[in-house]
């Protein structure tokens, strides 16, 4: 049982990184993106037959799937008991995470070939995204919770360099510069948090913390802060961490601008893999959650649901198709959320866990699909809005069959993946808590709604008159597709509780039929209405949006979150605590400064005159002085 | 004569070689050797220092020389390293290397400009090896006062002014040094015994409390200013904005660690029980310092401004951290120090590069830098991200080693304000994105800027050996960490005694 | 006859031109005045050494030795003080005390 190679999974992507980095300007584009394709496809191909192992050779032990630390080495040392190594964790989750990762990576990859073909900074591109990858790879494989947070800043800042890509754009700039801030803000949660578990459990090791005995030493704390448990402290403030990185209610903000960047990335990044992250996170430290404090995790499931329902509103109203998919991805993830969040630790009620994974694993396929396929619709129309398309069918054979599959999935029509995914969201939801499950059920249908509704505008309706006539994208994008079509419409049908669980003990689940009939029903209202309304040409969607009013209009506007984060920014902290800090620098404490000096200055002018160098002068004070001292003397002694 | 002299005679032979030579390129070509020279002594030591401790040697204090110099007054000229002054030989070896690649092209009066500068650095060097309080100050003293002929000649600006501003602040400061080291010396004798200013003597002695707590705080305060303590941080700002490249390099990159340095080898090793007592005001004036420096750097529009306050907050964190009184905490410091001096030197240099180019330091005079000068774009975002504590790079190991070690107390005041300086990477990053955003991304604001020409080969020397060393230290922290851990122990096992 | 005269009308007579003197010295701005009245001061100095001398030492003679000393020191001093004033007066053409500040500051 030696994986010690898995090292390389994500060593090539770095090494990848640093070569195109420092050589990319010195060799033609196209060799960096070869390189880049080339490195990738060994690391995916190393991850599924690492995947193979684990799930179907020796990863288990009495049908238990075991941790597995392959490699780990220390990077710093803090004390003698916390220290950070850089290791490798294998377990079901993370064995996952890396076929996600590379496979989605790599079809990205190729898929860039074409669609970044003749771009300034193409090999600046690759070399990004190779950095991704291998901080992606990084945070997934963390064997430390502080390992987790190194890459976890790296994957930010990959997405930073990524959304920035156009960078003499000033909206991309903006875009970049919010999602870096957003997250790091976040993350600052995130490393409170882990101060707080690690001073705690005296560890960052998550073998150590999630074992039975770090739990049970975690449910002995009893300090608390403001009336709440240290941990509980510590693991809602990592939940900041994660919602922050997962586009969660109310530090979603970043996600639609993060669409600037090219759409290559936005499905990578800003779909697949990195905004999983949050959730990621929560199911690593699922056990501290669900054991020691069942309070934060309740939390967790209602930021989930009320993200996943306030997103699909807003998806429903956007016209720009990326932001309507952003929107959609931040929605999707509050079902993660949710669904670890209503999940039991133990493996009878730990439906929602798996079905958390599963849909993450599904959710990966059909929404990386869906960018790529408005990445292939955006290069054929050279347009993101939605109201300028109609009628592309007919131009764009391969991209509509695939969003079609895509759109299928995601809004849970069998036998697609997302209807498998989806109905164990719901039954773990409606399982434990019948708001959560109502809600839910709702977003389900709005999902089938926005996105059929994005399907019929672009695909059908009027045909539009394009400057260029719209045609097919070359074979290195359309390659792509198809095979994220295949895993969109297959993924399904992986029997998941066999293989991912929260205690690693499998479980066989079915499909609660008294529960995906209703589901797939709203679905079907969701999408009929939009076919009716935007199938083809007629007033009636604007009509409807009219008669919405206020409603729509917030909706519209993203229910100006964005500009209280605005007012909060520029007006709060820049103007009334940075301004005044600069100001009170400058004027008070340099101004003391000044004031000692002009003081000296002023003392010095008024007692020089005193060196007048007139002895007149000097002799009136010493005559003065010794008559002084006389009468003293005189008043003293004749006493 | 331990080899440790050399640190000092090799920056002086180097200004007697410049004064010699006659032609500008041969006094930089002089000058560029002699601190080769050096910076190659500085890795030898590293070594020789690493073999000496694997072969088991746990003295203090190694290659130790003692000559005695004044005898009445006990003066001696005694030299000596640890690990911790091991690090801060080659942090000043690198930055003043790269400082003098950076001022390639001073024109005016070029040799008196690197005489300066090296004069300067030596002083550094002495300070780094000395373990004799009057050595020490005097070494001190050196460092200090070419900054005031650097900055008054060589600096744009109101150059008059910030370097009086700045002079007479540092010597306000060494005033309040000189009294605490004589304090130190008149209750060094144990028992009616020679007076020392040695330190490893003094450290031996417990100096009465009523002394230590007349002595810390001006001690403290003393060096305090130098690393740039609230609220005696002011002269920073206008002094490194006007002071020319090579010296806000040197400056910030090394001076101010003068300041943290002598904090704890002086003030907090030889008064521990003063620190003890005493840690918690100065705790409260440091997370001020780095919450503030943060926050004032948000709203400035000078670079050297942004970058003076940026420093302010680090160095705030150095102070804050040391005070902590926690192995780990202190360590973080030590690296902090390190970490800060070669990214802080990276920027100043880069904003000298940027501004010999564009002819201003105005944020928002510029834009789409990017495109015309990509190699000092990429150059300041890597310097950015170090800034704002990126792992991989120098400034991730060193916050991440303070946090965590303060965060070790178990009382509630230490824990809080860990986490008020843990807020400031986001400002942080707010002042770094907002700088890189306005500066090198988005269109041209000036069109003269679109034809500026990219980096030299002496400047790409000077950056590039600042970015490896960045990311030597980001990526394999654990021998640096390692050496200067163990050479805290001795310190906080003093400390410890008394907390 | 002189013993006719008590020593305190000496003493009163050498008080009155010493402070005569100092008024002179500190009121005048011309240096040749400074200089009549620093004269004055001597000799009130003088006539108290001599009157000292005579009233309670008869027999001793240092009081005169003393003022002949400083009758000395004040001719030579005159000497000099005229020297510099002359060339003050070749230079900047004024003995005007308050005018000679080209040195000042």
């Amino acid at each position: 049982m030696d994986y010690s190679y898995t090292i390389w999974i994500p060593l090539l992507p770095l090494i990848t990184f640093v070569l195109i980095g420092l050589l990319g300007g010195k060799v033609k584009p196209i060799v960096s993106g070869i390189t880049g394709v080339l490195s990738l496809t060994v690391s995916a191909c190393l991850s599924i037959f690492t995947a193979y192992r684990y799930f179907l050779v020796d990863g288990a032990v009495d049908g238990v799937f075991q941790k597995i630390i392959a490699s780990n080495h220390t990077w710093l040392r803090f004390t003698d008991t916390l220290y950070i190594d850089m290791g490798v964790l294998l377990d079901p989750i993370s064995v996952m995470m890396l076929v996600v990762i590379t496979f989605i990576s790599l079809m990205v990859h190729v898929y860039s070939l074409g669609y970044m073909k003749g771009e300034t900074g193409f090999s600046r591109f690759y070399s990004v995204l190779s950095l991704f990858s291998f901080s992606m790879l990084g945070l997934v494989l963390a064997s430390n919770i502080f390992q987790m947070y190194m890459f976890w800043e790296l994957v930010g800042v990959s997405s930073y360099l990524l959304i920035g890509y156009y960078y003499t754009k000033p909206s991309a700039v903006a875009a970049s510069k919010k999602a870096f801030i957003v997250t790091r803000f976040a993350d600052l949660g995130f490393l409170v948090g882990i101060l707080i578990l690690s001073f705690q459990t005296g560890t960052f090791d998550f073998s150590i913390i999630t074992s039975a005995e770090g739990l049970a030493t975690l449910g002995n704390v009893t300090s608390s802060f403001i009336g709440l448990s240290a941990i509980t402290w510590a693991t809602l403030l990592i939940f900041i961490g994660g919602a922050g990185k997962s586009a969660m209610f109310p530090l979603h903000v970043w996600l639609p601008d993060a669409m600037e960047g090219p759409t290559p990335v936005s499905a990578l990044i800003h779909a697949a893999t990195m905004v999983v992250a949050g959730v990621y996170l929560v199911a690593r430290l699922f056990p501290v959650f669900s054991l020691v404090v069942p309070g934060s995790l309740t939390v967790v499931a209602w930021v989930g649901g009320f993200s996943s329902l306030f997103a699909a509103i807003i998806a429903c109203t956007q016209i720009d198709i990326k932001r309507v998919l952003a929107y959609s991805t931040m929605s999707q993830i509050g079902y993660m959320m949710l669904a670890l969040g209503v999940s039991g630790y133990l493996i009878e009620d730990s439906l929602g866990f798996t079905a958390s994974m599963f849909h993450l694993f599904t959710h990966a396929f059909f929404k990386a699909l869906l960018f790529l396929g408005a990445g292939a619709i955006i290069h054929a129309v050279h347009s993101n809005v939605m109201t300028e398309m109609g009628g592309l069918r007919k131009s764009l054979p391969i991209t509509h069959i695939t969003f079609l599959v895509a759109c299928l999935a995601i809004a849970g029509i069998p036998p697609f993946s997302g209807f498998f995914s989806k109905d164990e969201i719901l039954v773990a939801a409606f399982e434990a808590n019948k708001i959560l499950f109502a809600i839910e059920w709702l977003v389900a249908g709005l999902t089938a709604f926005y996105m059929f509704r994005l399907y019929f505008s672009v695909f059908w309706g009027k045909n539009r008159n394009y400057e260029h006539e719209p045609h097919e994208a070359p074979l290195s994008m359309t390659l792509p597709l198809i095979i994220l079509a295949a895993g969109a419409f297959g993924a399904g049908f992986i029997p998941f509780s066999h293989f991912v669980t929260s205690t690693g003990e499998t479980f066989t689940s079915h499909i609660h039929w008294n529960i995906a009939i209703p589901s797939i029903a709203v679905a079907l209202i969701g999408i009929f209405v939009a076919a009716w309304l935007y199938k083809s040409e007629n007033d009636r969607a604007s009509s409807l949006a009219a008669s919405l009013g206020i409603l729509y209009k917030s909706a519209y506007n993203k229910f100006y979150i964005d500009e209280i984060y605005l007012f909060m920014t520029r007006q709060v902290i820049f103007k009334y605590i940075s301004e005044p800090i600069a100001w009170f620098d400058r004027h008070i404490v340099d101004g003391t400064v000044n004031l000692v000096g002009s003081f000296v200055n002023f003392v010095s002018e008024r007692i020089k005159g005193f060196q007048s160098g007139q002895v007149q002068q000097y002799a009136f004070y010493f005559m003065a002085g010794v008559i002084t001292l006389t009468i003293v003397f005189v008043y003293f002694y004749s006493n | 004569m331990s080899f440790l002299s050399l640190f000092v005679l090799i920056p002086i032979l180097t200004c007697a070689a410049i004064m010699l030579v006659r032609s500008k390129s041969n006094v930089r070509w002089v000058a560029a050797s002699g601190m080769v020279i050096q910076l190659i002594l500085a890795a030898v030591l590293v070594v020789l220092y690493l073999l000496e401790r694997k072969a088991g040697n746990d003295a203090p204090m190694l290659f130790m020389y003692d000559v005695t110099w004044f005898k009445s007054l006990g003066i001696h000229y005694a030299i000596g390293v640890d690990g911790i002054s091991v690090a801060m030989i080659a942090l000043t070896a690198i930055v003043i290397f790269a400082g003098i690649f950076a001022s390639w092209q001073v024109d005016y009066l070029t040799k008196e400009f690197f005489i300066s500068l090296i004069i300067l650095s030596s002083g550094v060097f002495g300070f780094f090896i000395s373990i004799d309080l009057f050595t020490m100050f005097l070494f001190y003293e050196v460092a200090v006062i070419p900054m005031y002929l650097l900055i008054g000649i060589w600096g744009t600006g109101p150059k008059e002014y910030s370097a009086m501003k700045l002079t007479l602040m540092l010597m306000a400061g060494s005033a309040f040094i000189l009294v605490g080291i004589l304090g130190l010396y008149f209750n060094s004798s144990i028992d009616g015994g020679p007076l020392t200013f040695n330190i490893l003597e003094i450290a031996k002695v417990n100096i009465p409390i009523e002394a230590q707590r007349f002595f810390f705080p001006l001690t403290f305060v003393g060096f305090g200013v130098l690393g740039a303590l609230f609220p005696f941080h002011t002269w920073s700002p206008d002094g490194h904005a006007s002071a020319p490249t090579a010296v806000s390099m040197l400056h910030a990159g090394v001076l101010m660690k003068l300041g943290g340095y002598g904090c704890f080898r002086v003030a907090m090793f030889l008064m521990p029980e003063a620190t003890n007592e005493m840690a918690w005001f100065f705790i409260i004036l440091t997370s001020i310092s780095v919450i503030y420096g943060a926050f004032g750097a948000i709203m400035q529009k000078d670079l050297k401004y942004i970058n003076a306050y940026s420093s302010v907050s680090h160095c705030g964190l150095v102070l804050f951290a040391l005070l902590m009184i926690n192995q780990t905490a202190m360590n973080g410091a030590i690296l902090q120090m390190i970490s800060h001096g070669l990214m802080t030197a990276l920027f100043f240099a880069l904003i000298g590069m940027i501004y010999s180019r564009t002819h201003t330091r105005m944020v928002n005079e510029m834009g789409g830098l990017m495109k015309a000068i990509p190699f000092l774009s990429v150059s300041y975002v890597i310097a950015g991200l170090a800034s704002l504590g990126l792992p991989g790079l120098s400034g991730f190991v060193a916050e991440m080693t303070i946090f965590v070690g303060a965060f070790q107390h178990s009382d509630t005041f230490h824990r809080v304000v860990t986490i008020v300086a843990c807020a400031s990477i986001v400002v942080t990053a707010v002042y770094i994105l907002r700088v890189v955003g306005a500066m090198l991304m988005g269109p041209f604001k000036n069109e003269e800027h679109e034809n500026i020409k990219d980096s030299s080969w002496f400047e790409r020397i000077s950056v590039v050996s600042l970015i490896i060393a960045i990311v030597a230290m980001g990526v394999a922290p654990l021998w640096l960490s390692d050496m200067t851990w163990e050479s805290l122990t001795p310190i906080i096992d003093k400390l410890d005694v008394f907390s | 006859m002189i013993e006719a005269i008590p020593l305190t009308h000496w003493l009163t007579l050498s008080t009155l031109l010493f402070f005569i003197g100092v008024y002179g010295f500190l009121t005048r701005s011309n240096l040749i005045t400074i200089l009549i009245s620093i004269e004055l001061i001597l000799n009130a100095v003088n006539i108290n050494l001599l009157a000292f001398n005579k009233y309670l030492y008869p027999e001793a003679l240092e009081g005169h030795f003393f003022s002949l000393f400083v009758i000395a020191v004040a001719a030579s001093e005159a000497a000099v003080a005229v020297a510099i004033f002359i060339n003050l007066y070749r230079n900047i053409n004024t003995v005007e005390v308050e005018e000679v500040n080209k040195m000042k500051y």
